[in-house]
């Protein structure tokens, strides 16, 4: 067990693409369920959108990436608009029941033989983003100090994706701290004083879900324009749920909570299965009792865990203020 | 903070047996393996392409690739079947395998009979070969080019057979919403959980269905009066909101469906009894016995659900419960006991629907989730809280997504069902047999 290695390899996972991505779909979330309220249990169909968006549209239609990335855009807000729609009148729990049946539904329609054409069915599609790799200023070579060392393709990926979380961050900072921020906190705390005094609960709530729908396509167009291929595995129902433990755990309704708490969660990840392998593959637990490559799963199951144990004993993750969340019936 | 504790015990005691009971499993397999060596090998996997031409003569499917993979997803061969349609892989040893079918390289006109079932899994035993097959038809139903009334008939009776199990599966999660106010989002590992329980008695161990199933019931519903009491009750005690209550299920569902892919493993698995079943025909409807046992039992198991939730005092308090907890209280119910006897009923009864599943499909880790979906239609379609509304809701869920097929792709069933849950969101949130509440 090198276990200097392991912990490079958790420091390192905590600033690398995939952790870009979940802090922006945690972003995403934390505008649904952290500022409004809204219980969002798929957002991986608007990562889903987002990245088939892009590679559909450049692969078929042959436009342009920033095009495409326009198209992924549209897309989550016309998906926020068809999930909105029905439920956002009513109780919390119709919003949960749509989203999660639409994420896992959209993934089964994606995989359909029928639009394998289109979609790629379960092999997904690859060589839309040329332009990205393209627009890279690195020249080839080694970036970063010490331990951190990436080549230049994975450099411009990290600085892409931590460019994008640091502006939506932004983003999220300056609608909170605006009107529109204060009255979307009011009706997470009290729906009917915020009808009471005249305001159209159902569009700000609309609004929310497309503004944290487009943050959550943007987290799935830049998973799939940074790895260059995209496939359904890429969007199965528990991606919705790293993105929660992310959120939890780093505070929900705290500008940085989401992007902290990816960074711990991954690094976590990463440490926690290094370690997991480090002691099967030297015998320290037997590979009777877990074989390597179920190592993935036993990830899963703590994400679960996770899940519930930050939900009983620190709703308010790490930085949250807990009087700021008091989740409740709604 | 005792609570706490208590908790994190639980689930780490949980985690530890899903590791620990795995052990004897592979333990069993590694054993298993040198001696297959040292029998010499040559296990071998053939099959024979063979489809009813509309002459009715045999013809042989040339040319079509065979694709055979070890249980862990690494390639052993692929081969093209001969012009008599036969095809041979030579194995490594005994173990799990599972062979695919490219239907794209079917001869023209042909197709599978269950366009789903690409994927075939087999077990090797040391040294022998095995015949696994396709089964193929040339056009639309094959031999018996079905006519859309037969098809109909088929179709409808099929949906009903679902829609039941889906009801008999979603009374529960109807209940525990209406009683508690929770949308419990585990709802739908109670259902692989009740499915893998009687597979292991089944399988595993050997025992019978008769007997293998009803055990199966009895310790879900175990199982779901203790989680009530000892993971859901305390959360409600302490004044868990909804909301994060929801979340948590979540969480748990998660948890719990990553241990049964762990235990259970991926492939999907059928029961040992009743798999291999010849069909009844009645005028046009054609139908294996054990999919007419399974609607029978069903409506039996239903009839009896409603008339206990009707006369009995247990039903009745249920029902005073759903319909205004506080005053339910304070008329004397004993409001926490009627929730578990809820989780207990709900647990069982989800159970009963997984097993009923599991037979006339395959038992898979994630069966139950996949359900779940179609279970949200039918309970929102029928009336979030109302037993009678899962029940309804259910069987039109049911049959809607077998007649669909008719028109559209089979793959695209859940789409139906998801489309149904959006209409009646819009049209009529309350469900069919839900009472008006104030919305918006």
């Amino acid at each position: 067990m090198d276990w200097g290695t392991i912990l490079d390899n958790s420091i390192s996972q905590m600033i690398r693409p995939l952790t870009a991505v979940f802090a922006l779909a945690a972003i995403g979330l934390n505008v649904h369920f952290g500022y409004t309220g809204l219980l969002n249990f798929g957002q991986v169909a608007f990562m889903a959108v987002g990245a088939y968006g892009v590679a559909i549209s450049v692969l078929e239609f042959g436009v342009p990436l920033w095009v495409g990335v326009l198209i992924g855009v549209g897309a989550a807000v016309v998906l926020a608009a068809l999930l909105g729609v029905p439920t956002l009148r009513l109780r919390a729990d119709y919003l949960a029941i749509v989203t999660i049946a639409t994420g896992e539904i959209l993934r089964l329609t994606i995989m359909a033989p029928s639009f394998r054409d289109f979609t790629g069915g379960s092999d997904g599609l690859s060589g839309y983003n040329d332009d990205f790799t393209d627009l890279n200023p690195f020249s080839a070579g080694s970036y970063g100090f010490g331990f951190l060392k990436f080549n230049a393709g994975a450099t411009w990926n990290i600085v892409v994706g931590w460019s994008l979380v640091l502006l939506a961050v932004l983003l999220v900072w300056l609608l909170m701290r605006s009107p529109w921020g204060r009255v979307v906190k009011a009706i997470r705390e009290d729906e009917d004083a915020v009808r009471a005094l005249g305001k159209n609960v159902f569009a700000y709530k609309m609004q929310s879900l497309i503004v944290g729908g487009v943050i959550g396509a943007f987290a799935g167009m830049y998973l799939v324009i940074q790895q260059g291929s995209t496939i359904p595995g890429n969007f199965t129902p528990a991606q919705t749920f790293y993105a929660y433990v992310a959120l939890i755990l780093g505070g929900a309704a705290r500008i940085w909570g989401p992007v902290v708490g990816s960074m711990i969660l991954w690094g976590l990840i990463v440490f926690t299965e290094e370690v997991l392998t480090g002691l099967v593959e030297n015998d320290y637990i037997s590979s009777d009792l877990i074989s390597t490559n179920q190592v993935a799963q036993v990830r899963l199951m703590l994400v679960g865990l996770g899940l519930v144990l930050l939900m009983i004993f620190r709703p308010q993750g790490i930085f949250g203020d807990r009087n700021e969340l008091m989740l409740d019936e709604r | 903070m005792r609570k706490a504790v208590a908790v994190l015990l639980a689930a780490s005691a949980l985690i530890t047996l899903a590791l620990v009971s795995r052990a004897p499993q592979t333990g069993a397999r590694a054993q298993q393996e040198p001696a297959g060596g040292d029998q010499g090998g040559g296990e071998v996997v053939r099959g024979t392409l063979r489809y009813e031409a509309e002459s009715g003569e045999d013809e042989f499917a040339e040319g079509v690739d065979i694709t055979v993979e070890t249980a862990d997803g690494q390639e052993v061969d692929t081969v093209a079947s001969d012009e008599d349609g036969e095809w041979e892989v030579a194995l490594p040893g005994p173990g799990r395998y599972t062979v695919t079918i490219d239907p794209d390289t079917l001869p023209e006109g042909v197709s599978l009979q269950d366009e789903d079932r690409t994927t075939l899994t087999f077990e090797m035993s040391a040294g022998r070969a095995r015949a696994v097959l396709f089964a193929l038809t040339a056009g639309f139903g094959g031999r018996e080019v079905a006519s859309g009334f037969d098809r109909f008939v088929r179709l409808s009776v099929q949906g009903i057979r679902f829609g039941l199990v889906l009801g008999m599966a979603a009374i529960g999660l109807s209940l525990i919403f209406g009683t508690t106010g929770l949308v419990n989002f585990a709802h739908g590992e109670l259902v692989t959980y009740g499915a893998i329980i009687a597979f292991i008695f089944n399988v595993t161990i050997g025992w019978p269905m008769l007997v293998a199933a009803p055990l199966a019931i009895a310790i879900a519903a175990l199982t779901g009066s203790l989680v009530d009491r000892g993971f859901w009750r305390p959360l409600r005690n302490r004044g868990t909101g909804l909301i994060a209550m929801m979340v948590i299920s979540i969480g748990v569902g998660l948890l719990v469906r990553y241990i049964f892919l762990f235990q259970f493993t991926g492939f999907p698995r059928g029961y040992r009894e009743f798999t291999e079943q010849i069909s009844w025909e009645f005028g046009p409807l054609r139908i294996v016995p054990r999919d007419l046992w399974t609607i029978v039992i069903s409506v039996i198991v239903l009839l009896g659900v409603a008339l206990f939730i009707q006369r009995s005092r247990m039903g009745k308090a249920m029902r005073a419960v759903s319909d205004n907890r506080d005053l339910a209280e304070s008329s004397g119910i004993d409001v926490d006991r009627v929730i578990n006897f809820v989780w207990a009923a709900g647990a069982g009864l989800a159970a009963f629907g997984g097993i009923l599943h599991g037979l006339s499909q395959e038992v898979t880790w994630q069966m139950g989730f996949q359900l779940l979906l179609l279970m949200f239609a039918g309970v929102v379609l029928g009336g979030l809280g109302s037993a009678y509304g899962a029940l309804v809701g259910s069987l039109v869920v049911g049959v809607a997504v077998e007649l669909s097929t008719l028109w559209i792709p089979s793959e695209f069933k859940t789409v139906v069902a998801l489309s149904i849950l959006v209409a009646i969101l819009l049209v009529r949130p309350q469900g069919i047999l839900g009472q008006a509440e104030r919305v918006g």
